[in-house]
C-alpha cells in the first residue's frame, strides 16, 4: 500500500516534469514562436494592438471643426484631474449666448490612460490615439491643449 | 589522425631532450596550468552566452543579440565590465576570509580538472583513484561558499550559506551512490580504465535498467550540488537577494560565477565519462562501417559534444523547473533519491555478480 503510493508518486512526479521539459523544449526548437518585439528598429513596421491607448486627442474635421461642446463631463469621469476644460460664451447667429469649449487643457503628465473620459463624452469629440513615445525635455510640453487655434464646433452636435 | 596524444609526447620528449628532468618537469605544469587557465576562460565565456541564449529561447525570447555578429561577443564585454568593476570589501565583513573564498572556490574548481580525460589519452593526471578523487574534492566548494557566506557579515548572505551546505552535504550521497554503479560495474576507479571499459558500448547501454536509474539520480544530484535551479536555494535570489555571494563585486564575484559554470562543466564532463564513455565514440554492435564513421570523428569532439548535452540538460532543467523550498529539497533527497540510489546500487551489484550486464 505505501510502496504502490511512493512508485504512483514518483511515477507522477516524472511525467509532469517531462511534460514541462516537452512545452520548453517545443519553444527551443521552434524559434518563429519569440515573441520579442525590437522595438526602436522595427518602428516603422510596428503594430500596436488596436485598443492600445496612447494619449487623448480631439478629432478635427479637414475644415478646422471639433465635436466638443464644452460640457465638462470629461472633466468630471477624470480621476486624476487631468483635464481642465475652460469656456467661454459665444454669440451665435441668432443672437442667443451659448457656452462653447476656450481651451481643452490635457496633462499628460497625470494622465493613467483609463479611458473614461472617453466613454464619457457624449458627443464623441476625444478618442484615444496610439502614439506612446511622449518622453520631452521640459514637464511644460507635457501640458496641451487639444482643440487646435480657430477650431469651431462642428455643425449640428448639441 | 587527430591524435592530441601526439602532440603532448612531442611537447614532453622535446622538454626532456632539452631541459634536465626537474626543469622539464616545472615547465610541463606551466604548460597545462596555463591550459587550465585558459580553457577556464573560454569555458566561463562560451557557457554564460549559451546559458543567456537557451534561456532566451526557451522562454520565447532572443538573448542578447547587440554586441558583435548575432550577440557572440556579449560575455566578452560583461567579462570586460567586470574586470573594470571595484572590487569592494564591504566594512564589518572578515576581511581575510572574504578575499580567500572567491579564490578557494577556484581552486577547488581547478582541482577538479586534473582526472578528467579530455581526448584518448589525453588526461592530466591518470590517477589509479580518479572517482574518488573527485567526489572528495567537489566536496571542498562547500567550504568556499560557507567561508564567503560567515565572512560577509550579511544575514542573507550566511542564511544562502547554509542552505548551500545543507543541500551540497545531503545531494553528495546521491551522487557518490550512482557513481558507485559505473565503478562496480568497471571494477576500477581509474577513469581511463572506465572509459576503457566503454569501448564495446556506453555503460548507459550495457548496464541498462540500473545504470539508466542512476543517471538520473546523478543528474539530479549534481544539479543539487552545483547549486543551479531548481535547486539553487543558496542564491535564490527572490528570497535572499544574492545568497552567499550578495557583498561581492566585480572580479570576486566573476570569480564565484565562473567557479559555477565550471562546477556545471566538471560534473557533466564526470557523468559523460561515466555513464556515456567519455571520449568513446558510439559503436553498435557489428556495424562496422557504422563503427568505422564513427570512429573517424575525433575523440575530443565525441568528449565535449556529450559533455554539452548533458549541460544544455541542466540548462533545460534550470529554464523548465519552479525552485524547491528548503523542505521539499531534503525530502527530495532523503525520501526519494537516497533510499532508490541505495536499493539501485544493490541491483547492480547483483547485475555485475551474474553478469547480466552486456
Amino acid at each position: 500500500m505505501f510502496l504502490t503510493r511512493y512508485f504512483s508518486e514518483i511515477a507522477e512526479a516524472v511525467g509532469s516534469l517531462l511534460k514541462g521539459m516537452r512545452m520548453t523544449g517545443y519553444y527551443f526548437t521552434h524559434h518563429k514562436e519569440i515573441i520579442t518585439q525590437q522595438y526602436p528598429d522595427n518602428r516603422a513596421t510596428l503594430v500596436l494592438p488596436e485598443r492600445f491607448r496612447g494619449e487623448v486627442v480631439m478629432t478635427h474635421t479637414e475644415n478646422n471643426e471639433h465635436r466638443c461642446t464644452g460640457c465638462t463631463a470629461c472633466e468630471l469621469a477624470c480621476p486624476n484631474g487631468t483635464i481642465k476644460v475652460v469656456t467661454k460664451f459665444e454669440v451665435n447667429a441668432e443672437g442667443k449666448k451659448k457656452k462653447a469649449v476656450d481651451k481643452f487643457v490635457y496633462l499628460l503628465e497625470l494622465c493613467t490612460m483609463c479611458n473614461l473620459c472617453i466613454e464619457a463624452c457624449p458627443t464623441d469629440a476625444i478618442r484615444m490615439a496610439q502614439t506612446f513615445e511622449h518622453s520631452v525635455y521640459d514637464r511644460s510640453q507635457l501640458t496641451r491643449i487639444l482643440n487646435k487655434p480657430d477650431s469651431k464646433l462642428q455643425e449640428g452636435v448639441e | 589522425m587527430w591524435n592530441l596524444a601526439q602532440l603532448t609526447d612531442l611537447i614532453h620528449g622535446w622538454l626532456y631532450e632539452t631541459f634536465p628532468p626537474a626543469w622539464a618537469l616545472a615547465f610541463e605544469m606551466i604548460i597545462v596550468g596555463i591550459a587550465v587557465i585558459g580553457l577556464f576562460a573560454g569555458l566561463g565565456l562560451v557557457l554564460v552566452l549559451m546559458e543567456r541564449k537557451v534561456s532566451a529561447f526557451m522562454q520565447i525570447r532572443l538573448g542578447p543579440n547587440r554586441v558583435g555578429p548575432k550577440g557572440l561577443m556579449q560575455s566578452l564585454a560583461d567579462t570586460l565590465k567586470l574586470l573594470v568593476k571595484e572590487g569592494m570589501t564591504p566594512d564589518g565583513v572578515d576581511r581575510f576570509l572574504f578575499n580567500l573564498a572567491p579564490f578557494v572556490a577556484m581552486i577547488a574548481a581547478m582541482l577538479l580538472m586534473a582526472p578528467i580525460a579530455f581526448a584518448k589519452d589525453f588526461q592530466i593526471w591518470d590517477l589509479n583513484i580518479g572517482v574518488l578523487y573527485v567526489t572528495a574534492i567537489s566536496s571542498l566548494n562547500v567550504i568556499a561558499i560557507l567561508m564567503a557566506g560567515w565572512s560577509s557579515n550579511n544575514k542573507y548572505s550566511l542564511l544562502g550559506a547554509m542552505r548551500s551546505g545543507a543541500q551540497i552535504v545531503s545531494y553528495e550521497l546521491s551522487a557518490g551512490l550512482s557513481i558507485l554503479t559505473v565503478v562496480v560495474l568497471t571494477g576500477s576507479l581509474q577513469i581511463s580504465d572506465i572509459v576503457t571499459a566503454q569501448s564495446n558500448g556506453w555503460w548507459i547501454f550495457k548496464g541498462h535498467i540500473p545504470v539508466i536509474i542512476a543517471f538520473v539520480i546523478y543528474m539530479i544530484a549534481v544539479t543539487a550540488e552545483t547549486n543551479r535551479a531548481p535547486f539553487d536555494m543558496a542564491e535564490a535570489e527572490s528570497e535572499l537577494t544574492g545568497g552567499f555571494h550578495t557583498e561581492y563585486s566585480g572580479m570576486k564575484f566573476a570569480l564565484f560565477f565562473l567557479a559555477e559554470y565550471i562546477n556545471v562543466f566538471i560534473v557533466c564532463a564526470i557523468g559523460a565519462t561515466l555513464f556515456l564513455g567519455g571520449w568513446m565514440p558510439l559503436h553498435i554492435g557489428e556495424w562496422t562501417a557504422f563503427n568505422g564513421i564513427m570512429d573517424w570523428i575525433p575523440s575530443s569532439v565525441w568528449f565535449f559534444g556529450k559533455t554539452f548535452f548533458l549541460i544544455f540538460l541542466m540548462m533545460w532543467f534550470r529554464w523548465t523547473f519552479p525552485r524547491l523550498r528548503i523542505d521539499q529539497l531534503l525530502n527530495l533527497e532523503w525520501r526519494y533519491l537516497l533510499p532508490i540510489g541505495m536499493v539501485n546500487i544493490l541491483l547492480v551489484t547483483v547485475i555485475a555478480i551474474l553478469k547480466w550486464h552486456f
